[in-house]
């Protein structure tokens, strides 16, 4: 992790604690939006970018997470039951859910899910319910941070740079490529959780493969392996189209293209950037120690 | 040239039994039948010109293929079936032919990683500290294979000679009974491999980590193999055509025929 990473994760915490007062209550749900896939999307930064894993299932999980708590709130049940129950369930349940019609409204959806209470403060309004979101992807950036630094998180990524030497070094690399799925799967599930209680209507379009594949783009995007990585990828995917709303159709082609662009020029993603630049000042210095010694031989020769 | 390991040259059970070792690709017959015992403390050295079948006895020896038949014994325990992950537990120890490092990780964390498992339970190493307890142990190496000026840096971004350096430390730091060294030399700088070989003599000698370790070595460059093993097996068309000390090896008329004649 970075020297800079804290500062400016102070600082992102200082603008999000602030950004309600800038913004009516679209701008707020949006926000919400956005931070309900940063956890996604930090979920999936630890598949791909720290363990070195593919996924293509993420918005599955984000789907069981989702359903599993309209589900349980729909028959009565406490959203405290059904968040760690939708992150269990993602963590153990490596299947696609069925289409129980019964139980999930099928193609219809379910409509009316409530927002939870916390120590009986209603999280209705848009505000609260912000604030709630927040604290909850501070907490859960909190322990991913804590996991990273973990012996675990040298494991996830010794999988990651050489599978084959990790193995020689008697790290389970099955059981990491499993955990890492899990943990980053029980993040969806809770991302969906809270997605389902924010837009309180959901049905299966948003959880389909479209979704895996967008989510996958915003790690790349935001830079996989990078911590801040899921906080710019999933605003590129989730704020900026709302944003580029004039232009309508457009919208896609102009997406398109700068993912295209970006792999080219900028295949670690955005926050590689500032790397970029330390490895070119340290080529740079590395050939000019070349050249001033390549001289002093010179000379020396001809002395 | 003398030989000082000669008179120390170290006795009692094996570390590493090895009994009638057999694998087949097809036709052809890469390891027929090849025994030999390693013992606590030797450095044992595998010669031979390429395709002897060098590389298919040290793919067996580490559970990366199983063989068609024999036996491998470990410390009197047999691991024929064992995979790689199962052997490291039990205390092998591996280098590669390739440069094998963690590239994105620094060389510090290269170090603790490669020992780090041998460390509590899956459970346990989630509430343990970063460095796993391992920071002095990973210090202690460092300073022995003079490599702290980079100890702080990206594994990735050192040169070759140094990554090699860390490629090698990273096989001792869990303390191994037994260490392949799949050609240390290879690619290195000819002003290293003295080097090299004095850390291996170093680390086998009077290792300031842990415990004494037996290696074997593959190794192509023949004045490395002479100075640094207490004996060595020489391999033609997958059998064994000689084992013996450096003296007896380079003494033999068959050897020098077959082999180190050219």
């Amino acid at each position: 992790m970075k020297k800079f990473t804290l500062p400016l994760l102070l600082l992102a915490f200082a603008v999000l604690l602030a950004a309600p007062m800038a913004f009516k209550s679209y701008g707020l749900y949006l926000l919400t939006y956005w931070l309900v896939f940063i956890i996604a999307i930090m979920g999936l930064n630890l598949t791909i970018g720290y363990a070195g894993q593919k996924s293509l299932g993420h918005a599955a999980f984000f789907g069981i997470g989702a359903y599993t708590v309209a589900i349980m709130m729909k028959a009565g049940l406490s959203f405290w039951l059904g968040l760690p129950a939708a992150a269990l369930l993602c963590f153990v349940v490596w299947l696609v859910f069925r289409n129980e019609e019964w139980l999930t409204g099928g193609t219809f959806g379910l409509n009316n899910i409530a927002r939870p209470q916390l120590f009986g403060l209603s999280l209705e309004g848009n505000l609260a319910y912000y604030y709630f979101v927040l604290a909850i992807t501070l907490l859960l950036g909190g322990l991913l941070w804590g996991l990273l630094r973990s012996p675990w998180g040298k494991a996830f990524t010794a999988l990651r740079d050489n599978p084959i030497r990790a193995e020689s070094l008697g790290i389970d690399i099955r059981r990491y490529t499993l955990l890492s799925f899990a943990i980053g799967a029980a993040y969806a599930g809770v991302a969906g959780a809270l997605f389902a209680s924010l837009v309180q209507f959901i049905d299966p379009a948003p959880f389909a493969i479209a979704s895996s594949i967008m989510m996958y783009l915003m790690v790349v995007l935001g830079g996989p392996g990078y911590f801040l990585g899921p906080v710019l990828g999933s605003a590129v995917g989730v704020v900026l189209p709302e944003w580029l709303r004039f232009a309508q159709g457009w919208y896609l082609f102009v997406f398109g293209s700068a993912v295209v662009l970006l792999m080219i020029w900028l295949p670690d993603g955005l926050l590689s950037i500032p790397d970029r630049f330390k490895a070119r000042k340290q080529a740079r210095q590395a050939s000019a120690a070349r050249a001033a010694s390549a001289q002093a031989a010179a000379k020396g020769a001809q002395a | 040239m003398t030989h000082p390991h000669h008179h120390d040259r170290p006795q009692g059970v094996p570390v590493l039994k090895v009994t009638d070792l057999r694998k087949a690709y097809g036709a052809i017959q890469a390891v027929g039948g090849v025994s030999f015992e390693v013992r606590p403390g030797e450095i044992f050295g595998v010669i031979g010109p390429n395709g002897s079948g060098k590389t298919t006895l040290f793919n067996s020896m580490l559970g990366q293929i199983t063989p068609d038949s024999g036996k491998i014994e470990l410390n009197g325990e047999d691991v024929t079936q064992l995979e790689p992950l199962e052997l490291n537990r039990r205390g092998v120890g591996r280098t590669f032919q390739t440069l094998q490092v963690f590239g994105k990780m620094t060389v510090r964390d290269n170090l603790i990683v490669a020992a780090q498992e041998h460390q509590g339970s899956m459970f346990s190493r989630l509430f343990a500290p970063s460095d796993s307890g391992l920071g002095d142990k990973a210090d202690a190496l460092i300073d022995q294979f003079r490599i702290r000026h980079v100890a702080d840096k990206k594994a990735g971004e050192l040169s070759y000679g140094q990554q090699k350096l860390v490629d090698i430390a990273m096989a001792f730091m869990s303390e191994p009974d037994l260490v392949l060294l799949d050609e240390p030399c290879a690619g290195v700088n000819p002003s290293l491999v003295g080097g090299i070989s004095s850390l291996l003599k170093e680390l086998n000698r009077n290792p300031r980590i842990g415990k004494k370790s037996s290696f074997v070595v593959i190794e192509h460059n023949m004045d490395f193999v002479m100075d640094l093993c207490h004996r060595i097996m020489v391999m033609v068309e997958g059998q064994v055509m000689a084992i013996g000390t450096p003296d007896e090896i380079r003494a033999n008329k068959q050897v020098l025929d077959a082999y180190l004649g050219s």
